[in-house]
């Protein structure tokens, strides 16, 4: 009894530790993962936008349906509602009352913001050209403003402004008041978030609550909203993958536990037969999160994937050992005859997975690691736990009559062998062909959004001028004005590439705040009311203007002289404090500036990288090109994962060599394996998309899994193929497989679908190859 | 704030010729106007400024293409050229341009529309935005549109238009805060 008793405390006590730990790890879901261990100053900015940039926390609203006056006034009652919610940090929909706001802090503070006030301005000569220049505006078509506001800013530095600010965005068009698409056929708002755009949780908490207040903005439901951005694509497609995975997994479970009820005719049997990928998958977490301190998604969702492998384990202890796997004697034998084949499948797959240990991502390491120390508790558990949990007068259906009929199978199977390498042969042809297009190193490849719904997002910026913000020059400072200075450097860097048209235009917080400095250097270059006046009668001498009509102009001037600077709280709950919020941030213990460029309109709207990296050298300002650097991340994960995985390969070929020492048998092993992988590659990569990192983890599962089949049939190739019972141990192993991951392949979610289009056709193709290839069993064949 | 911009948007234009005879009504008066299919003349503008001791004067050439096409070229004191066709309205002047689409702009519509509608005959266009008076007769006529608006009313108390025939003389836009805009017109052969 003892004997029962001890290893089974054993895995108990391992297993509450390993919950526990799992209990208390720290989970990540964010693109840290594929952030390499020492990032570049590029690549530490870009994934702090993506967390907790402003590009994530803007939403766009679209509503639809009806006419242009109910979609208006819907259009209002929604933003009054969200404004009134303090999930929302901002809500424009071009209703007047805001622009109006926007429109007085531009006015009040016009001497500081203005970028033309210098004191050659304020002198006669100065003075006399630009309120001639005024006044030229006013004559013209276009002079409204200017107009109306001559008597107290006759310099222009209002419409000035005015005219940047329009200049630095295409302003949405208006239908009866508000925002509208270009054709005039949808209202369209726009909505900045209080929660960072990787925090899903809030960002669909903020989903939720635009849904409920446009069903009161929509009482007769005749309009339809619609919400695309960052934040809604992550809760979109977090919604799609759990109802997709819930999905899957539901019919995944039931068709292998229909498969294997029928195969065992042993409900107990199915239940203890998960028990190795239950353990296998709590050490995973556990020695992730205690070798790294914190446990990434996606090593866990893939990990969970890699250590299917262990459901086979079970399977081969129950098929094998035959009907009596109490019979102590069956189950010794068992150990004896057919474990070093499962330990030398367990050791490939780990000698495969470890190689992703060495990943400088931490992502693919935990994903080593994970999977390691999972495979190697599940077979642990198979070998020395599961027999001892095996409850007396435990029996599975003898399988030997379906084996029976596989042997006969295989033998006549044996005929096609030469089919084998002419397959392997065509596949690595097509792969070359395709060598150059085979991989998309494109992070879009992993989008969950559908390209219908990344279009309609297109159009809605466009609609609301609200560009992708694809383009940052990033300027960081000790102190919010040392930032602030830093992007007025950076700006004046810019403004050459504008006028040489390798740019059309950039944003700034400078333009919003401009640094102390500045304003006080603004401030300063103004005349004292008493000089100002004198300086005006000479300047308009012989004009229509008089200057004792510029008693405002000369009181506003005079404020601005002594008044105290511009600060970031009067900004605050406009526009412009909104604008200057997304454009100046804390960052770690310094301060960030970030100024947005704008791409020219000629040559696809793109950036010449080179041009503006060129002209930021040693100003240490970044220049980042947010889609190309998160190609780049991704592309090199991508490589370096290829990389390790053909390194695992060969290590995989070493432990073979070693344990089999023959070239012979490592090539009976092998053959079969890489023949599934090449044509598995070569079918998916002819007929799909290019393929990612999560074919690539379908790979190694399929060598993992089909390992073991190519080694049972190794070990069997001197009496010329296994048992009948072995052969029936290894069918239903695969059928699993196959329907699991068949399922899988019928996933609305490009990731999943990938994964199991991968391994169902590649274990399975490992079963047939390594079947074709087995010699022919000398009684069996006639 | 682009509306406001262009609050004060001062626009113009011209004349056709039809025949003209008994009752002078509207009808008559726009029914003369539809028959025009082009028109050319040269314009000076007098912007009258509160705080100005003289008027902003300028010149330049104004055309009328049926059904919506409208130009404003201004020769002096800089030039610029004001465009309007369909919905899309821009504007060159030096290295600034500007388009806008006059939808999304119902008040300088109305300014737009008050020419255009004028010169294309179309009533419906014209009483969309104001309400219209005409006074006197054939040979001297003045047509005064009121902004049915408020919005609009807030900028414009109203706009004149007088001539002789269907053709244009003065158009006077007449500001709510007190400035005001006088263009004389004097018609052009077509050009072709």
């Amino acid at each position: 009894m003892s004997r029962r008793v001890l290893p089974i405390a054993a895995w108990l006590a391992a297993l509450a530790a390993a919950a526990a730990i799992a209990a208390s790890a720290r989970y990540t879901a964010d693109l840290s993962a594929f952030l390499p261990d020492s990032p570049s100053p590029a690549q530490q900015l870009l994934v702090d936008q993506l967390r907790d940039g402003a590009v994530g926390r803007v939403m766009l609203l679209a509503i639809q349906g009806g006419d242009a006056a109910a979609r208006a006034s819907a259009s209002r009652t929604l933003a009054t509602h969200l404004r009134g919610d303090a999930r929302f940090a901002f809500v424009a929909n071009g209703a007047a009352g805001s622009a109006q706001r926007e429109r007085e802090l531009l006015f009040r503070n016009r001497y500081v913001l203005s970028p033309a006030v210098r004191v050659a301005r304020f002198e006669v000569e100065g003075l006399r050209a630009a309120i001639a220049e005024t006044l030229d505006t006013v004559a013209s078509s276009a002079g409204g403003l200017a107009q109306s506001l001559l008597a107290r800013d006759p310099t222009g530095e209002m419409t000035r402004l005015v005219e940047a600010r329009l200049a630095d965005a295409s302003p949405p068009a208006v239908r009866d008041g508000v925002w509208a698409s270009r054709d005039g056929e949808r209202a369209v708002l726009l909505v900045r978030t209080a929660a960072s755009g990787a925090d899903t949780d809030a960002q669909e908490s903020a989903v939720n609550a635009v849904r409920a207040a446009f069903a009161e903005a929509n009482p007769g439901g005749t309009l339809r909203l619609r919400m695309t951005g960052g934040g809604v694509f992550a809760v979109e497609s977090r919604a799609l993958i759990k109802s997709e995975v819930a999905r899957v997994a539901a019919l995944g479970i039931v068709l292998v536990a229909t498969l294997l009820l029928l195969a065992y005719r042993s409900l107990i049997a199915v239940l203890l037969g998960l028990l190795p990928v239950a353990t296998g998958a709590a050490v995973g977490v556990a020695a992730v999160a205690s070798g790294f301190g914190f446990v990434h998604g996606v090593a866990l969702g893939l990990g969970a994937t890699l250590i299917g492998e262990a459901v086979d384990y079970a399977i081969y202890l129950f098929v094998q050992t035959g009907a009596q796997p109490e019979d102590r004697g069956g189950q010794r034998a068992w150990m004896g005859e057919f474990w070093p084949t499962i330990r030398l499948g367990v050791l490939t797959s780990i000698a495969g997975f470890g190689a992703l240990l060495l990943s400088g991502f931490p992502g693919l390491a935990q994903l080593g690691l994970y999977s390691i120390c999972g495979l190697a508790a599940a077979a642990l558990f198979t070998r020395h736990v599961l027999p001892c949990l095996l409850p007396r007068g435990f029996s599975v259906r003898d399988l030997s009559g379906l084996g029976a009929r596989l042997s006969a199978a295989v033998s006549f199977a044996a005929r096609g062998r030469r089919l084998v390498p002419v397959l392997a042969l065509a596949a690595a042809v097509v792969l070359l062909a395709k060598r150059d297009s085979l991989w998309a190193h494109d992070l879009s490849a992993l989008n969950t959004v559908s390209l219908e719904a990344q279009n309609f997002d297109g159009r809605l910026r466009e609609d609301l001028g609200a560009g992708d913000a694809r383009y940052l020059v990033v300027a960081e400072g000790a102190t919010e004005q040392q930032a602030l200075l830093a992007a007025e450097r950076v700006g004046a860097t810019l403004r050459p590439l504008v006028a040489r048209g390798v740019i059309t235009g950039f944003d700034s917080p400078a333009h919003y705040l401009p640094s102390e400095a500045t304003q006080r250097a603004r401030a300063e270059s103004l005349p004292a009311a008493r000089v100002l006046r004198q300086r005006l009668e000479q300047a308009l001498r012989g004009m229509s203007l008089r200057a004792s009509r510029l008693g405002g102009f000369v009181e506003d001037v005079e404020r601005a002289r002594s008044g105290p600077p511009l600060t970031r709280a009067d900004l605050q709950g406009s526009g412009l404090g909104v604008a200057l919020d997304a454009m100046l941030l804390r960052h770690g213990s310094g301060w960030q500036s970030l100024l947005p460029l704008r791409a020219p309109l000629e040559g696809k709207g793109s950036v010449d990288a080179a041009e503006v990296r060129n002209a930021l050298q040693g100003s240490g300002a970044v220049f980042l090109d947010l889609k190309a650097e998160t190609d780049a991340l991704y592309s090199g994960y991508l490589n370096e994962a290829i990389a390790l995985s053909a390194a695992g390969v060969g290590v995989v070929l070493l432990l073979l060599m070693a344990v089999l020492r023959s070239p012979a048998r490592v090539g009976r092993v092998v053959a079969p394996l890489g023949a599934a992988v090449l044509v598995t590659a070569a079918v998916l990569g002819a007929a799909g998309p290019p393929l990612t990192l999560l074919h690539l983890i379908g790979f190694l599962l399929v060598v993992a899994v089909g390992s073991n089949y190519a080694l049972f049939f190794e070990r069997a190739a001197d009496a010329g193929a296994p048992t009948p019972r072995v052969l029936a141990s290894l069918a239903l192993a695969n059928a699993t497989t196959v329907a699991a991951f068949g399922v899988l392949a019928t996933a609305d979610v490009p990731v999943l679908r990938a994964i199991g289009t991968t391994v169902s056709l590649g274990a399975l193709l490992s079963l047939v190859f390594a079947a074709l290839l087995a010699r022919a069993r000398p009684g069996t064949a006639r | 704030m682009r509306a406001s911009l262009l609050a004060g948007l001062a626009l113009a234009l011209l004349a056709g010729s039809a025949p003209a005879a008994g009752d002078w009504t509207l009808a008559r008066l726009l029914a003369g106007f539809a028959t025009t299919r082009e028109a050319r003349a040269s314009f000076i503008e007098r912007k009258r400024v509160a705080v100005l001791d003289r008027p902003l004067v300028s010149t330049g050439e104004l055309r009328f293409a049926a059904p919506d096409r409208l130009e404003k070229r201004t020769l002096r004191p800089r030039p610029e050229l004001l465009r309007v066709e369909g919905d899309r309205l821009s504007i060159e002047r030096g290295e600034r341009n500007l388009e806008i689409d006059l939808r999304s702009y119902p008040e300088v519509a109305a300014f737009v529309e008050s020419i255009r509608g004028t010169l294309a005959g179309d009533r419906g266009a014209l009483e969309r935005f104001y309400h219209l008076r005409l006074e006197g007769d054939a040979a001297s006529w003045a047509l005064t549109l009121t902004p049915r608006a408020p919005t609009m009313a807030a900028l414009v108390k109203h706009v004149r238009i007088a001539g002789k025939e269907a053709e244009i003389s003065v158009i006077e836009i007449q500001q709510a805060n007190g400035d005001s805009t006088l263009m004389s017109v004097q018609r052009l052969p077509a050009s072709r």
